[in-house]
């Protein structure tokens, strides 16, 4: 393994992604760093959830190439579980299986292991997401808005994926409980050591956990770096972003 | 690098020493599982145990609770037992991983299986008086409904009745067609086949006449339409309810049932007695066709016999029993789709519900209403 594979969780290469005549995604490159929790912002409708998509390899990519963990990407096979997490916007949890067996789906599917570890591994993982035991016997729909967020992530990360996806992780909660949620995902990288990579509007994720933030604007990265240096910048787009009206009123508050 | 996870157990005095080495992580859970299996019952009979984990180079979640259920079982009943030698990067992990899984949650009660059975039989006498509520419910919202739109027939959604009736008329008129026709034919072929035997071929056309225009032709018809449209409907007034679009109409201040439900039976109801004229006239054609081909009996003999055979009471009898039938599958299919839950499986099974409940009462409606025909002398 030579040093930029070791150092780069996630490279993209002169991405193009469309749809019919429309060009989504032009010639886009990105490298995510291993470790590290990269924020993307775009304008909504502007390719953020696509790009994610075309990287997790839900969206063919008209062309350019996509490295994951040093590997080109073409197709997930099986075993996908066990390179990513995805954390999708609505939770996407299986609404017909319990929030135990949700979290324990990709178990099952990847790994010959006992039942009773298998039990175990989930209300761990559940706790870990800061869930009760109790919790595990219901079904989605009996689920909060947060709870499912937090239940998706547990499955996300049923088989300590490397990598983590998330799509707008906050989006829906409450400033409390999207606090918290920023606050688990930094614990839990930490401690699993996970690259991160977040599609997000929330200011407040951006300054509070992200160490890198990407802005995405006419289907390329416009600018990337601290969210520091992405206050500092030139780009139209970017300016406008961080330092609108309501961008103004967040920061001035939050000092 | 060590490419299989291993664990070294080499007891000194009352201590046990644990070394795990190489990968402990999830893609090596069966030969983890089976380590930690191993020890276990050393770990049982020394006092004290020590993981030295200096050895390990790789760690996840599942890794790590394997350790610390070892580490668990040995602190158990006042022994000690301690990790030594984690490396930095570990060492979140393992205290994570000792926050979890305290308080194990009683399992679940086993119930006496009579009682269980009990419990089952008193639950569906309820959930079939439910059943009857609903229906009656249903009803009853679909007359308010249809007196508000006598009131006021402006209210009458009738670009969604119109709609409706091209979806479940109009789009239905083949299928219907096609199986009524052959089994007209079928009919016939049978009766021809059996009735030659005693010379009594050309009764074959008054059964053919008499069966379909009093039963099969409306039943077949109102079988399908339940499995055609009825679950259509359950599907989809299921999928806006699972989507909270049924409680934004509420909420707008329209009510659900003359916005969405009666355009749609309101539809079956019109739709169902056009398809079953439709579908008769199918059947005896079909039994027509078989008449020439294999009973060599001449269209204008079968007409004339047909003619003798069947008169307009006999269609009427069908008729009548069209809009009673397509109202019971519309009431069935939309209140199960009310009832739909949050789950994809509940849509499923509620669907699945909607088109066996329709046609077993559209099944007894036809019997309930032979019983009162013939009691009138129809």
């Amino acid at each position: 393994m030579d040093a930029s594979q070791d150092q780069f969780a996630i490279r993209v290469r002169d991405l193009v992604v469309g749809f019919g005549r429309q060009t989504v995604l032009d010639h886009l490159s990105l490298d995510v760093r291993r470790g590290e929790i990269l924020g993307l912002v775009g304008a909504s409708g502007g390719g953020k959830s696509v790009l994610m998509r075309t990287i997790i390899g839900l969206i063919p990519r008209r062309g350019g190439t996509i490295e994951v963990m040093g590997q080109p990407t073409g197709g997930h096979g099986r075993g996908a579980a066990t390179i990513w997490g995805i954390l999708f916007q609505q939770g996407a949890l299986f609404s017909s299986l319990t929030v135990r067996q949700n979290i324990q789906f990709p178990l099952r599917e990847n790994l010959v292991l006992s039942q009773e570890l298998m039990d175990e591994i989930a209300i761990a993982k559940l706790e870990m997401v800061g869930l009760r035991a109790q919790d595990a016997d219901k079904y989605p729909s009996e689920l909060s808005g947060g709870m499912t967020k937090r239940v998706a992530l547990a499955r996300a990360l049923a088989l300590d994926p490397p990598i983590l996806f998330l799509d707008e992780p906050t989006s829906g909660l409450d400033p409390i409980a999207a606090g918290d949620f920023d606050a688990l995902i930094k614990t839990l990288q930490k401690t699993l050591g996970l690259t991160v990579f977040m599609v997000t509007h929330d200011l407040a994720s951006l300054t509070t956990v992200c160490d890198r933030v990407a802005a995405l604007a006419d289907g390329k990265i416009v600018a990337i770096g601290p969210m520091r240096e992405l206050l500092q910048s030139e780009h139209p787009w970017v300016r406008a972003y961080f330092h609108g009206k309501r961008s103004q009123m967040l920061q001035h508050e939050m000092r | 690098m060590n490419h299989e996870p291993l664990l070294l157990a080499t007891p000194s005095g009352d201590v046990l020493n644990l070394r795990p080495e190489g990968p402990w992580t999830a893609a090596n859970v069966v030969t983890l599982e089976t380590l930690s299996r191993s020890v276990g019952t050393d770990v049982d009979r020394s006092r004290a145990v020590t993981l030295d984990m200096s050895g390990v180079s790789a760690l996840d979640t599942l890794g790590a609770w394997v350790l610390e259920k070892l580490s668990r079982r040995a602190a158990s009943s006042g022994r000690s037992a301690e990790f030594v030698g984690v490396a930095d990067h570990f060492s979140g992990l393992l205290e994570e991983v000792r926050q979890v899984n305290l308080h194990t949650p009683a399992p679940a009660a086993v119930p006496n299986p009579v009682l269980a059975r009990l419990g089952d039989l008193g639950k569906s006498t309820v959930g079939a008086r439910e059943d009857i509520t609903i229906f009656l419910q249903m009803l009853g919202a679909l007359f308010m409904a249809i007196i508000g739109v006598l009131r006021r027939p402006r209210s009458l959604r009738l670009t969604s009745l119109v709609y409706q009736l091209y979806r479940i008329g109009w789009q239905a008129i083949p299928i219907v067609a096609l199986i009524t026709f052959l089994i007209g034919a079928i009919i016939a072929q049978q009766g021809f086949f059996h009735f030659r035997r005693f010379g009594a071929e050309s009764y074959t056309v008054d059964m053919v006449g008499i069966l379909v225009l009093r039963e099969l032709g409306v039943l077949i018809v109102a079988i399908m339409v339940a499995g055609r449209s009825g679950s259509a409907y359950t599907a989809e007034l299921g999928s806006m309810k699972m989507r909270e679009e049924i409680d934004a109409l509420s909420t707008m201040g329209l009510d659900p049932v003359d916005v969405l439900i009666l355009p749609r039976v309101a539809a079956l109801i019109i739709a169902l007695p056009i398809l079953t004229f439709i579908g008769s006239i199918a059947a005896l054609y079909g039994g027509g066709l078989v008449a020439q081909f294999y009973g060599d009996m001449g269209p204008a003999i079968y007409i004339a016999r047909l003619h003798e055979a069947i008169s307009v009471t006999h269609f009427e009898v069908g008729i009548l029993k069209a809009p009673f039938m397509a109202l019971v599958i519309g009431i069935v299919a939309c209140s199960e789709g009310l009832r739909v839950k949050g789950s994809a499986e509940s849509l499923g099974r509620q669907t699945t519900t909607s088109v066996v409940k329709s046609i077993f009462l559209v099944i007894v409606l036809d019997g309930l209403f032979a019983v009162f025909f013939a009691s009138i002398g129809m």
